[in-house]
């Protein structure tokens, strides 16, 4: 009894999710529509850039310029072991632009507004003001998803671009005056290794990175349900689901693009 | 003319509605008690179609609700107005944007003609000179006045009142009630009343309908209730003190 209990349980669970993943693409592709057929809230869009991108740039640049750091730390240390300090700037702005500045920024933007969006949207759910909206004949996903949508879609990319620079002069200043790697070499291999390709697949990513957790933080929001207590939870999960789907999403992207 | 055509309700296995036909007529003031739970305010919702119906339909004026497009709902909901249990305020907006939050997403009016109407109905429900306060200034009873001339921002045809006096204390209650009978009289407008006090059916409606296990049991006039001799009706009015 107790092994078809614990197959039902993992049935009920599998199923559970199917249906949230049913939920979330139906939020998604309302959403999509909804700019495709012209309803987007150009003021209300340009107030979610500024929370969304703006906002976050401190911490953005923060992460990028320590990761960056510490990376050419290692890096530069051990491959001088071996004479190949000079390789250390190529390897520094491949690593920036293809995986640590698009998931430095995802990870920034998942924790920090993934957070803030669930927990905005979920009071409102909690507090019958996203009846309020629907009652007053406004569709939430116009008025609340689709400003933070876009905002995400187009912050992210921008936030990566600071990123990958801040983390690559940050394993410049590290390499030249920690480790004592020669400054030309490394500014010479990091323009003749790193490609356009790896900039802009880079920034591909992260528009995909920036729409998933844009509808993941508003779908955990406008499912909210309970008091304070909900929205905590409702928060919690928006903010590990964005953040495995980003690892998991820049995965699979990182080996269609650059593999 | 709002027509319950065999409306049913589940939520899950949990049968909310069973089978209402019923019948509200413009201008009447209407109560619908009931235990809290009982889904009441689940019949406000899918009156304006925030909830969907398992089975049956709404129609209002002739026209069955669920067949709208969203253009269509959004002219529909426009007429109704919606007075909620927690006042709902968008507490990221002043008293004066909530009151205009409707005219200016749908109306294409001036900000003139916007703050005029605003200010009007401000002055209905007796708030003039909070325009610039956020809801969290106010307190639960202004709130709920605040709410009430957001829903009339419209001059809705109908109005739906989702237990507008419950965790009042009782002076502001009577105001309220007041202001909902005022209402009435001046705008004309069917209003439904959504509530378990007593007090506030008596003083606001001319017919009263109690849900009871998903369906409804005709009370009559406030002065009918009174003598009403339904058990159910009776413990229910009369808290089970007989």
């Amino acid at each position: 009894m107790p092994y078809k209990r614990f197959t039902e349980n993992i049935g009920e669970r599998t199923l559970g999710y199917l249906e949230e993943l049913g939920q979330i693409s139906q939020l998604g592709w309302a959403t999509v529509s909804g700019i495709l057929t012209g309803k987007t809230k150009v003021k209300l869009t340009l107030e979610q850039i500024v929370k969304i991108g703006y906002e976050s740039i401190p911490l953005a640049l923060a992460a990028s310029a320590f990761i960056g750091m510490v990376f050419a730390l290692q890096v530069a240390t051990e491959f001088v072991r071996f004479g190949a300090g000079k390789y250390v700037g190529g390897i520094m702005s491949i690593a920036m632009a293809r995986e640590l500045g698009p998931a430095l920024a995802g990870i920034v933007i998942a924790a920090r507004v993934a957070a803030a969006i669930t927990a905005e949207i979920g009071t409102m759910k909690v507090t019958e003001q996203i009846e309020a909206l629907q009652a007053l004949g406004t569709n939430p996903v116009r008025y609340l998803v689709i400003p933070r949508f876009i905002a995400c879609a187009l912050m992210l990319p921008v936030l990566t671009i600071a990123s990958d620079v801040v983390g690559f002069l940050g394993g410049y200043f590290v390499g030249i005056f920690v480790v004592h790697i020669n400054p030309v070499e490394y500014m010479e291999t990091a323009r003749s290794l790193l490609k356009m390709w790896d900039v802009w697949g880079g920034l591909i990513k992260t528009v995909v990175f920036g729409m998933l957790i844009a509808i993941i933080a508003c779908y955990r929001g406008l499912s909210t349900k309970g008091g304070a207590k909900g929205v905590g939870e409702a928060t919690t999960a928006s903010v590990v689901t964005a953040l495995i789907t980003i690892f998991v999403v820049n995965y699979f992207l990182s080996i269609a693009f650059f593999k | 003319m709002i027509k319950f055509n065999n409306l049913t309700k589940y939520f899950g296995e949990k049968k909310v509605l069973q089978g209402i036909n019923f019948d509200i007529l413009d201008g009447e003031s209407l109560a619908i008690i009931g235990p809290s739970g009982c889904g009441k305010s689940t019949l406000l919702r899918l009156i304006l179609r925030i909830e969907e119906p398992t089975a049956g339909s709404i129609s209002i004026n002739g026209r069955d609700i669920s067949r709208l497009n969203e253009d269509q709902l959004i002219a529909v909901r426009e007429k109704i107005g919606m007075v909620f249990q927690s006042g709902a305020l968008f507490d990221s907006l002043t008293v004066f944007e909530n009151v205009a939050f409707a005219l200016r997403e749908h109306a294409k009016l001036s900000e003139r003609e916007v703050a005029r109407v605003v200010r009007e109905k401000l002055k209905l429900v007796e708030l003039e000179g909070t325009e610039n306060l956020m809801p969290d200034e106010l307190s639960g009873g202004m709130q709920k006045r605040v709410g009430i001339a957001r829903a009339l921002a419209f001059d809705p045809a109908i109005i739906l009142y989702d237990e507008p006096t419950t965790g009042l204390d009782p002076i502001t209650s009577v105001n309220i009630e007041n202001l909902m009978v005022k209402l009435s009289r001046e705008l004309k407008a069917t209003s439904i009343v959504v509530t378990h006090v007593m007090q506030t059916v008596y003083k606001t409606a001319k017919r009263i309908v109690m849900l009871h296990e998903g369906r409804f049991i005709e009370v009559g006039s406030p002065e009918e209730a009174q003598k009403a001799r339904d058990p159910v009706v009776r413990k229910f009015i009369t808290g089970g003190k007989e």
